[in-house]
């Protein structure tokens, strides 16, 4: 009787796309022992959840298995009948979706979707079960663990609901769930409980897991294991921490060394320059409700400020109030000293060309019926009058210039490119009406760790060529390390604190700038435990319990 | 709950201002009539007593504003006015009670009532049944046979389907009736089997849309996030139609099922033509043709009321069975 | 009621039937996974298709046979299924031609394209062949009354059925050949049709953008005029319309065609404005927008460089969905009487002038076939013009996953 509890071997499966089927995934193994944590790692795309729903024994629509074994406790899954595979499906191998707010029924109640599980199985009665919920509700830390079962799922909140989804999965008492990138949709602080309480109920009841995660971090806390996937293939396997301190393969070695990039820092500001942006008390308003209050900063020639803050900090209507979207209702906004009309449309073409915006998801930023040259053409013959032969040789310097290829990018269509090259395109866009001032909407959020480096080393590089101001707005608070001179963090409308980078990563700092700084993982596997330790392990911030 | 009422009560005053501003563009569209119509209509044959009757009756010589509240007033009350046809009638064989509109709509409104009835109760089981058996077994067969039979019945007018059916059900095999002249006091069985063809096109029609539009809702619903975590908690097919996917597919049915019957009245003007059928459609055509300009006021008015109303049940039924707003935070 | 008791009982049978088959196929396989899963419904719906199959076979049979009475009763059918077949063919030919003929392009779209779709585009090729140039390809004029030429000429230019080997398709009753009315039937019904559903796209397509990019009270308004139109069902306030229309026309001496076409572009316009405001709206806050907005891009620029070429998937199906209804409306409208008038030769006209021969199908089918033509040619192009955007939106609902 062997601990194996579960046994992929050489798994190949392909996905449809338009009539054709393509490799997603290409001869995997992977065995998990019973009470085992495995973390699976990959950029977007690797085929992690695929690999995931396949443990199960399961294929989505478009998606089917070619070759290979899945063995599960002995059991076969790819040839077993669909009601055997039924009597194991939430019995004893659970999963646990990204996506909780989807994944409940919005027309049942929270509790009568967890006893279906025990009851339908017949391993328990309905009381028992609800009871048995409860209970789980309370491990997790959930609030009126007595009550909030009987609420619907669009009453709770993401973080609470996906808590009630793992205590759902864990209803039978599975031997292994499977966890699909559970925090990744959630704020940092939100994450905070939720990976403990994860962490804590395995533990308890000895259940295997497989952790899916793109977040380097949170897969060091949570595993005993790690195994890399990249594009389908198996890179590396080994357990936590030989992986974090020796790893073998160069792909492995790059993704942990993604997190040093840092720029040096810079002189402070001489004091009474003009700054080449300048928001002063500026209040904004979306009818009737009103979303700044008071905010001000300063963004001054070849610095970069980052706006942090987290989901409705206010740091995107900022940037918008900046460009003329949104009417200020009080305050103004300058540009080198001249103050600029609220409105975008009272502006004059110079005023606009001052500013640029690149944004987060590259695919809704560019149109995608115009070739890459007639993107980065459009404002280069707008604003600066150019034509013909000029605007060729200007679009094909600066496709150099964001380091793509002139002659093989020109009449390409951003549905061929990558994510990373869209961003690139984006940023040429901006480059080519020569501004003095790039917004960067959180331009790196979409993008996998690697891709978002060289994103980062672009326009560091664009900032000391060119002396460029740039805001960048991020939630993520490892990009405002490499990347800022000046920090500003937003909640709810309001500038919480601000100053030098240097001084803002050294305490004291503001209460929320605290737990901030402190949510986010550290590649160190027992941050979790210590951290939690800190703040005391029933009262994990007071902030952060507000939050919900 | 109060949220809830108050957004149906909204619906509803919505609905009632709508046909309200019909009932304007109605008016206003009739009055873009020439001045000397009622020569023009009335023909040949007109005596100055019937065209005097007319502009009276209409009251042409009154200010426009005037003569629209007359007209809604008397729309509310019931007077919808007299007949143009009737009016020549009766004023040529000097003089005896003519009909009123009124009168003559009635019992046509209630015979197509009796059809659209008939048409309803067979045309939304069946599509709605096969529309969700289309999407589970989608891709399959039977899926790709049940598309091509749906696309090519809704592109054909509905004489096509009318005829073909006459062909094989009243000509070649004598079974049904191909003329449905039903009248007051007819026994049951035999008015419905005058009205069964007439029923049986209108059902081809109506089924063919309801079916593609239930299976795309059920499509959609199915690939839900929650559906394949059901499935993922290993429940057996059946419960996850029947528990999970159902109570939240009645929104999008309820929708689709009152929308076709809106449609269907359209689809019983041109059958009601073909088999003969006294209903309000064949009424409205003859109108249309004589130029009888109150019926054709009045029979407009009520289709678009009819119309009006299925929608806004429509709209209702969805915002009834959206859990978010029957539980609100 | 014995009609009732048969189905059941074939019913009952069928399903014996199919549990058997499930049973056997099982048994015979050693329970291989496609028994094993398989439902009863799937089981009933394989036997219930052989079934259905089985008969059509012998309908077929049967219209052939020498026997007058019995082939009179199948012969529908019979024409019904060498339609049928003779299409499929056509189709497959038309399919596997476009596949080696023509442009690297065109080549490709004949590659993934289904049987149904090549049936489509066929069908509107041959229609517009026939639309452009009626004058050429039809025998005789379409009001043409021929000297000496009998009326009521029964179609199958059989002699002693009553027919004429000169007009194949037989004369109606004022002793005009149909046949070239048919001809040119595709002309003015399909010709008019088009010609209205480009107005109206004309007309909804601008002001939807319009009020999509503009936004505010422009959008309020026009919104609101558009939702009491769509209040009232099209053809009913067609109807009212076109009784209006009438006494116009007579007084002005416009012909009630022009104003049948001005009311049907009005009255369809309000659904291509609720489209192309809804594709306008989605484009609009895409981020590229934004940022052309924000370099200070005119009105014009936005609409027809930015806006217009991302929408042209979804108007080009809606372009195909509001001729159908547009097509089937006029040819409801003539069927009634007040659309198309004579002397244009007019398919829902034609339909409704020789309704009557339908009562003579069990002696005489070929006479009843006139009717049947005339309706079966206005449901084939709008069957084809559907399953040809039914193919697009499929592929572009496709793409986008």
């Amino acid at each position: 009787m062997t601990d194996t509890l579960l046994e992929i071997c050489g798994l190949w499966l392909e996905g449809q796309s338009e009539e054709k089927w393509k490799p997603i995934i290409n001869g995997v193994d992977l065995t998990l022992k019973k009470g085992e944590v495995l973390g699976l790692i990959g950029e977007s795309g690797a085929g992690k959840s695929t690999l995931g729903l396949a443990a199960m024994g399961f294929c989505r629509d478009g998606v089917r298995i070619s070759h290979g074994s899945v063995e599960f406790d002995g059991i076969d899954l790819l040839t077993a009948s669909a009601a055997v595979k039924r009597g194991l499906l939430g019995k004893r191998i659970a999963y646990v979706a990204q996506s909780a707010a989807a994944s409940f029924n919005p027309a049942h109640r929270i509790i009568d979707q967890h006893v279906e599980g025990p009851t339908q199985h017949r391993v328990m009665s309905r009381t028992e079960s609800e009871a048995d919920g409860m209970a789980l509700y309370a491990k997790l830390r959930l609030p009126n663990p007595d009550q909030i079962g009987f609420r619907y799922p669009h009453q709770v909140s993401g973080g609470q609901l996906q808590r009630a989804m793992t205590a759902m999965a864990m209803a039978c008492r599975p031997d292994l769930i499977i966890f699909d990138e559970p925090t990744t949709a959630l704020d940092v602080t939100t994450q905070i409980e939720v990976l403990a309480s994860i962490r804590d109920i395995v533990k308890d009841f000895n259940t295997a897991a497989i952790y899916i995660t793109h977040d380097l971090a949170v897969v060091a806390q949570m595993s005993d294991k790690i195994k890399v996937l990249l594009k389908g293939d198996e890179v590396e396997t080994a357990d936590t921490r030989t992986m974090l301190s020796a790893p073998t393969q160069e792909y492995t070695k790059s993704l942990w060394a993604v997190r040093s990039f840092e720029r040096p820092l810079k002189s402070p500001v001489v004091v009474g320059s003009i700054p080449s942006v300048s928001v002063q008390n500026i209040d904004a308003a979306y009818g009737k409700s009103k979303v700044l209050f008071d905010v001000s900063f300063d963004m001054h020639e070849g610095r970069t400020v980052a706006v942090v803050g987290e989901s409705g900090s206010g740091k995107s209507t900022v940037a918008r109030c900046i460009t003329g979207l949104l009417q200020t209702t009080a305050g103004q906004i300058s540009f080198g000293g001249e103050v600029m009309p609220a409105n975008y449309r009272k502006r004059t073409k110079d005023q606009l060309r001052q500013v640029q915006m690149i944004y987060q998801m590259a695919d809704t930023a560019l149109n995608p019926r115009m070739s890459i040259g007639e993107i980065i053409a459009r404002p280069v013959q707008f604003y600066l009058g150019l034509t013909g032969k000029a605007k060729r040789a200007r679009v094909d310097a600066l496709l150099d210039q964001i380091e793509l290829e002139p002659s093989e990018y020109y009449n390409r269509l951003p549905s061929e490119l990558s994510g990373g090259q869209k961003q690139r395109i984006g940023i040429a866009r901006a480059l080519a009406a020569e501004p003095k001032f790039i917004i960067c909407d959180e331009v790196t959020s979409a993008l996998d760790q690697l891709v978002a480096e060289g994103i980062l080393r672009l326009l560091a590089k664009l900032q000391d060529d060119l002396k460029l101001s740039y805001m960048f707005i991020t939630h993520d608070l490892a990009t405002v390390r490499a990347i800022a001179d000046e920090v500003v963090v937003m909640k709810d409308g309001r500038v919480v604190e601000a100053g030098p980078k240097k001084e803002m990563f050294t305490p004291p700092h503001h209460p929320y700038t605290d737990l901030l700084l402190s949510s986010v993982p550290e590649m160190d596997p027992d941050w979790l435990t210590n951290l939690l330790q800190e703040r005391g392990v029933d009262n994990i911030g007071d902030a952060a319990v507000c939050k919900m | 709950m109060g949220n809830v009422l108050s957004i149906i009560l909204q619906r509803l005053a919505l609905g009632l201002l709508t046909l309200l501003i019909v009932s304007i563009v109605i008016f206003v569209a009739v009055n873009m009539l020439p001045g000397d119509f009622a020569e023009l209509i009335l023909g040949q044959g007109a005596t100055p007593e019937a065209v005097k009757s007319i502009r009276e009756d209409l009251g042409l010589d009154q200010p426009l504003v005037s003569r629209y509240f007359g007209w809604l007033g008397g729309m509310l009350t019931g007077d919808l006015g007299t007949s143009f046809s009737q009016l020549n009638f009766q004023t040529n064989m000097g003089g005896g009670a003519g009909k009123t509109v009124a009168q003559q709509i009635a019992p046509r409104f209630a015979n197509t009532m009796f059809l659209a009835t008939v048409t309803a109760a067979i045309a939304v089981p069946v599509a709605v049944t096969l529309g969700i058996l289309a999407a589970l077994y989608r891709n399959t067969i039977f899926d790709r046979a049940a598309n091509i039979f749906t696309l090519s019945s809704i592109s054909s007018p509905e004489f096509f389907m009318a005829y073909v059916l006459i062909l094989f059900f009243a000509v070649l095999n004598p079974i049904l009736p191909s003329l449905s002249n039903i009248y007051d006091g007819m026994v049951f069985s035999d008015r419905l089997n005058k009205s069964l063809l007439p029923a049986l096109t209108l059902t081809l029609v109506v089924t063919a849309h309801m079916m593609r539009m239930t299976r795309a809702a059920i499509i959609n619903l199915l690939a839900s996030p929650y559906i394949e975590m059901a499935r993922l908690k290993g429940m057996s097919p059946m419960r996850v139609i029947v528990r999970h996917a159902l109570p939240n597919a009645l929104a999008p049915i309820i929708n689709v099922v009152a929308l076709n019957l809106a449609y269907l009245i359209t689809g019983v003007v041109v059958v009601e033509v073909v088999f003969v059928y006294p209903g309000i459609g064949q009424l409205f055509v003859d109108s249309v043709k004589i130029r009888d300009i109150p019926i054709v006021q009045a029979c407009c008015l009520i289709f678009a009321a009819a119309y009006i109303l299925l929608n806004l049940t429509a709209d209702v039924m969805s915002i009834l069975s959206n859990p978010r707003l029957r539980h609100p935070k | 009621m014995s009609f009732i008791f048969g189905t059941i009982i074939c019913l009952a049978i069928i399903a014996g039937t199919a549990w058997a088959f499930r049973r056997l196929g099982q048994y015979g396989t050693g329970n291989a996974p496609q028994y094993r899963d398989m439902s009863f419904g799937v089981a009933f719906g394989y036997v219930l298709a052989l079934v259905v199959l089985v008969w059509l076979g012998l309908a077929y049979v049967a219209s052939l046979s020498s026997n007058t009475v019995v082939a009179n009763k199948f012969f529908f059918l019979g024409v019904a299924i060498n339609g049928f077949i003779l299409f499929s063919i056509a189709a497959w030919l038309f399919r596997m031609i476009g596949r080696h003929v023509g442009t690297e392009s065109t080549r490709k779209l004949f590659r993934v394209m289904p049987l149904t779709a090549s049936f489509g585009v066929l069908i509107i090729l041959v229609y517009a062949i026939l639309a452009i140039f009626a004058g050429a390809i039809a025998p005789y004029g379409q009001d043409e009354i021929l000297q000496g030429v009998a009326a009521n000429i029964i179609p199958g230019g059989d002699p002693a059925l009553g027919g004429d080997p000169a007009f194949p398709l037989g004369t109606d009753q004022i002793g005009r050949d149909i046949m070239s009315r048919l001809i040119y039937g595709a002309q003015n019904t399909v010709g008019i049709a088009f010609a209205t559903t480009l107005l109206a796209f004309f007309i909804g397509g601008s002001l939807g953008f319009l009020a999509a990019v503009v936004g505010g009270w422009t959008d309020q308004i026009l919104s609101r005029g558009v939702d009491v139109l769509m209040a009232i069902p099209s053809l009913i306030f067609a109807l009212l319309l076109m009784t209006i229309a009438s006494v116009w026309s007579s007084r002005l001496g416009i012909p009630l065609t022009v104003f049948m076409v001005l009311i049907i572009a009005v009255i369809d316009s309000t659904r291509v404005f609720r489209l192309a405001r809804a594709v306008g709206q989605n484009i609009v806050v895409m981020d590229y927008i934004e940022a052309a907005k924000l370099r200070g891009e005119g009105m014009w620029y936005l609409v027809f460089r930015e806006i217009l070429p991302n929408a042209t998937a979804p108007l080009l199906a809606e372009f195909g969905l509001r001729f159908c209804f547009v097509f089937l409306t006029i040819a409801a409208l003539s069927f009634l009487g007040v659309g198309i008038q004579p002397p244009l030769a007019d398919w829902g006209t034609m339909v409704r002038d020789s309704a009557a021969f339908i009562n003579f199908a069990q002696f005489a089918p070929k006479a009843a076939l006139t009717p049947l033509l005339a309706a079966g040619a206005i449901a084939l192009l709008t069957v084809a013009v559907n399953f040809v955007v039914d193919w697009m939106l499929h592929r572009s609902s496709g793409l986008k996953e």
